[in-house]
């Protein structure tokens, strides 16, 4: 039989039984409403905790310099000077999988003047390589350069929320003004785009990037060539622990570093961050196919209870068609046609459902949603499925009629 | 009368079913020839096989022995496909109780046969349906749903139906028997006009008065035709 005149009828029959169609194709519609729902909102959080862990820059691994051991009392992570400029370069020179490096100094607790105005900050001292290393572009203005690193001019880049505070509201910082930090001036090249708090409450844009010559020289007084960190981004995080490997050799090595003896260094990594987030999304999918699993079960099991009445209701319609030359397939073909639009016709509104429900949850609770099309798809293939899969057996009983019997039927 | 032009040719056609271990010949060495354009009745009381004997004319069942040829064509031994086929091509249907699809326009009832044949374009299929409706003399009531015709209305239905493949066999049980006598004489006077027309016709029936109106009368008893 033609397929479009299979559709056709099917349509007609389930269309004749609105209010019965409707309600068999119900489990099919909630379940895949909830499912459609949850995974757009799953989906949203996910994203949201990719995005804030993305900000924090790309593919990075932290070097601090080590702990100070005075007669027996560590100082902790940062008390030892012992990370130097030649390291950043020879770890960019030596290990394969690192892509760039920064050297950072730190000036902790600097005040600074602008006007009438003064506030109290963090003085980061990098190399240009920062700004993409940390995926954080300029909203206004230029960062600086290599030469201005090179010539150690006093110049800097301002974070927004230093900004926020040095200048009255509704005002601009004028281009290539001056701010004085301690009470030196140096010139504004730009302000840093907003990047917001980090998971952990930190305010990333409280800060003050600078050349890190001047930085050390100037605010830290510092005359040697020592950092307090080395920020380090590696190809992929695929290769997290091969580069850790290669940059602790490389250190090692440089810092002469007995076999026996800890690293004289601290390397930080967001592996268990981004552990956590594949875990809790992991759950979440285990979650969703579970509750997919039962509600499409649920719902099939509607369909075939249906399906198998409504076979027995029309037992003298399909002797009827076998008398005027339906073959067994004809009749197979119909019923399966019927329960697979129950279920396929229940996957959509149950998507339309789902969607809606998503997108009011997003407005009243300000959760981050995300739909892909690929969920969408994959929903109205499963719930097509259903439809064969519980449709066929009703379908094989009333194509097995013994047309004479059948047509007797009462 | 020649094999030749003979559109049934049935040769010690057996039915044997098996109830209870015991072998119970329904139709029991049935030979027929019906000639093209025949118009036959057959009569005889309940158990006398000529419903079976029926449902074997019209390939809705087969015979457990015997061979049975329509145009020259031995079907006895077809399988399920293949006899779907003749039903659906060569033997038109007509039942007593009218076997209408509900809730469904007799212009869709007497499409229906044409679903399981030929591709045909939805417009070829509403013309046919819509000339044999005309022919009936339902060409006022083509949207009508079964609930709104009467009995004679309703069969006259099932009549176009049973002809919208063009078949050459007309086969029908008790098509009289749920009609008042005016309804029934109005579709006899149809299978008069179909006969004339050259279909052949077989027709199973209680009534002597319908039975007089056929050519010829098969009576049948204990699964044998006696007369």
């Amino acid at each position: 039989m033609n397929p479009l005149l299979l559709l056709r009828m099917a349509l007609r029959a389930l269309w004749r039984a609105k209010v019965r169609s409707l309600l068999t194709s119900l489990g099919i519609i909630v379940g895949i409403a909830a499912v459609i729902a949850m995974k757009a909102i799953g989906d949203g959080a996910t994203v949201m905790i990719q995005d804030q862990m993305s900000s924090l820059g790309n593919n990075l691994v932290m070097l601090f310099s080590g702990s100070q051991n005075t007669s027996g009392v560590r100082g902790g992570l940062g008390t030892q000077q012992n990370l130097m400029d030649s390291d950043a370069v020879a770890l960019a020179r030596e290990c394969p999988h690192v892509q760039s490096v920064c050297p950072t100094v730190m000036a902790w607790y600097t005040q600074i003047i602008y006007g009438p105005n003064n506030w109290r900050t963090t003085v980061q001292g990098v190399t240009p390589s920062f700004q993409e290393m940390r995926r954080w572009p300029v909203s206004d203005g230029t960062f600086f350069t290599e030469a201005d690193q090179r010539s150690g001019a006093h110049v800097c880049v301002l974070g927004a929320t230093v900004v926020q505070n040095l200048v009255a509201e509704g005002e601009e910082l004028p281009p290539n003004t001056f701010i004085r930090v301690r009470n030196i001036p140096f010139r504004v090249l730009g302000v840093l785009a907003k990047k917001g708090t980090t998971a952990w409450g930190q305010d990333q844009d409280d800060t003050i990037l600078m050349p890190l010559n001047a930085c050390r020289r100037v605010l830290q007084r510092n005359p040697f060539d020592n950092v307090n960190q080395i920020l380090v981004s590696i190809d992929n995080m695929d290769n997290l622990e091969v580069a850790r490997n290669e940059i602790t050799a490389v250190l090692r090595e440089r810092h002469h570093t007995a076999p026996a003896a800890d690293n004289d260094f601290g390397i930080r990594d967001m592996t268990e961050m981004t552990q956590m987030v594949s875990s809790v999304a992991n759950s979440m999918k285990i979650l969703l196919t579970l509750i997919a699993s039962i509600s499409l079960i649920v719902g099939g099991i509607g369909i075939m209870n249906i399906m198998l009445v409504s076979v027995t209701e029309r037992t003298r319609e399909i002797g009827l068609r076998m008398a005027v030359g339906a073959r067994q397939r004809d009749i197979l073909w119909q019923f399966l046609v019927e329960a697979i639009l129950l279920s396929g016709v229940g996957g959509l509104i149950g998507i339309g459902f789902g969607v809606g429900a998503a997108h009011i949850l997003a407005n009243a609770k300000q959760w981050p949603i995300l739909i892909d099309t690929s969920t969408i798809l994959l929903a109205l293939i499963v719930a097509a499925s259903t439809g064969i899969i519980f449709g066929i057996y009703p379908a094989w009983r009333a194509s097995r009629l013994n047309p004479i019997d059948a047509l007797r039927y009462e | 009368m020649s094999k030749t032009n003979s559109v049934v040719s049935l040769r010690e056609i057996r039915k044997i079913y098996h109830l209870g271990g015991e072998d119970i010949a329904a139709v029991d060495g049935v030979s027929l020839d019906i000639a093209g354009g025949d118009f036959v009745a057959i009569m005889g009381a309940s158990g006398s096989g000529k419903s079976t004997l029926l449902n074997i004319l019209g390939c809705l069942d087969q015979p457990t022995s015997g061979s049975y040829g329509i145009e020259g064509e031995d079907v006895a031994r077809f399988d399920k496909d293949c006899l779907a086929r003749v039903r659906n091509r060569r033997i038109g249907f007509v039942f007593q109780n009218f076997s209408l699809l509900a809730r469904t326009s007799a212009l869709e009832n007497v499409e229906m046969p044409l679903y399981y044949g030929a591709h045909l374009q939805a417009a070829e299929r509403h013309q046919k349906a819509r000339k044999l409706l005309q022919r009936v003399g339902l060409g006022e009531r083509l949207h009508h749903t079964p609930g709104q015709l009467s009995g004679g209305q309703m069969q006259r239905v099932a009549i176009a139906r049973a002809l919208v493949n063009q078949p050459s066999i007309l086969l029908a049980d008790e098509p009289t028997g749920n009609l008042d006598s005016r309804s029934g004489a109005e579709i006899m006077a149809l299978f008069h006009e179909l006969s004339a027309e050259g279909i052949t016709l077989i027709m199973v029936t209680h009534s002597d008065d319908i039975a007089r109106q056929a050519k010829r009368t098969i009576h049948m008893r204990d699964g044998r035709v006696v007369a």
